[in-house]
């Protein structure tokens, strides 16, 4: 139940980011780029007055996989290794902790690169 | 919109509005709501998942680094810009939308080659994220140490 219950709220928060970030789309029409960047600085911010923590405490995947959980997940991190080693961690933490996600990214984009032929858009 | 009318920033923008395809705001948001819920669900299934091995944190590292690789292979097979045609922001914002951001121009430029088409085309958007992402975290976690946090 309690699994069942974190799916529920997995769905309900990721979805309704994603549901906030359209109707900014419909009203502003911003681009894709400008987006992730809003979302990424909102997660970010959010995170610097340690208000994303509880969200992602709360609804586990659905506050950490939209952009915003990115944010979050790089200011987490560099502020815990400045807390640890003063400047020097502030200036690694954010990368460390999101080094994953970003290798993983570059590493398939050059595989689907290598992989794949470049389709025609179809509209 | 008469025709002899002065066109200046503003009002060209205000016609381009007016004569865009008006897709229902309310079906829009519906199916980004549904998309981004999924994939965030999707991502809490591989949480659960990774967290048979690894502690919740890596957990969660794991699952979205599985998303983006899914999200990678997607756009490779062309699946992931048909979802982000009727999903917007839904197949935008979850960081599967980063990979297709990441993925969608390297694949596209690749005729460039693998210097200045793969390897630098691939940043298009991803650029702008890591560097906002990274500057602001450093700026955060300076005044952190500052102010004590």
């Amino acid at each position: 139940m309690d699994v069942f219950l974190m799916f529920v709220k997995a769905f309900l928060v990721g979805g309704g980011i994603c549901l906030i970030g359209q109707i900014i789309i419909n009203y502003t029409h911003l681009t894709n780029g400008k987006i992730l960047v809003l979302f990424l600085i909102a997660g970010a911010i959010l995170e610097g007055f340690g208000l994303y923590g509880p969200l992602v405490e709360f609804a586990g995947a659905g506050a950490s996989v939209p952009i915003s959980g990115f944010g979050y997940a790089l200011v987490r991190g560099a502020v815990q290794a400045a807390k640890q080693d003063g400047v020097y961690g502030a200036l690694t933490g954010g990368l460390a902790a999101c080094a994953t996600g970003v290798s993983i990214a570059i590493v398939s984009g050059y595989l689907v690169a290598v992989l794949f032929r470049p389709r025609t858009k179809k509209n | 919109m008469e025709a002899n009318r002065e066109i200046t920033r503003e009002n060209y923008k205000a016609y381009v509005f007016e004569k865009m395809p008006k897709s229902s705001h309310w079906k829009n948001m519906f199916w980004a709501f549904c998309i981004g819920g999924v994939i965030c669900a999707i991502g809490q299934a591989f949480i659960y998942l990774y967290s048979l091995w690894f502690n919740m944190q890596d957990a969660s590292v794991l699952a979205s680094a599985t998303l983006v690789f899914l999200a990678a292979m997607m756009t490779g097979f062309g699946i992931y810009d048909r979802i982000g045609r009727f999903a917007g922001a839904g197949s935008t914002i979850p960081i599967t939308g980063f990979s297709n951001a990441v993925v969608s121009p390297a694949l596209e430029f690749r005729a460039e080659g693998f210097i200045y088409g793969v390897g630098a085309k691939m940043f298009l958007v991803a650029g702008p994220v890591i560097v906002n992402g990274v500057t602001i975290s450093v700026i955060i976690a300076l005044l952190t140490l500052i102010f004590g946090g």
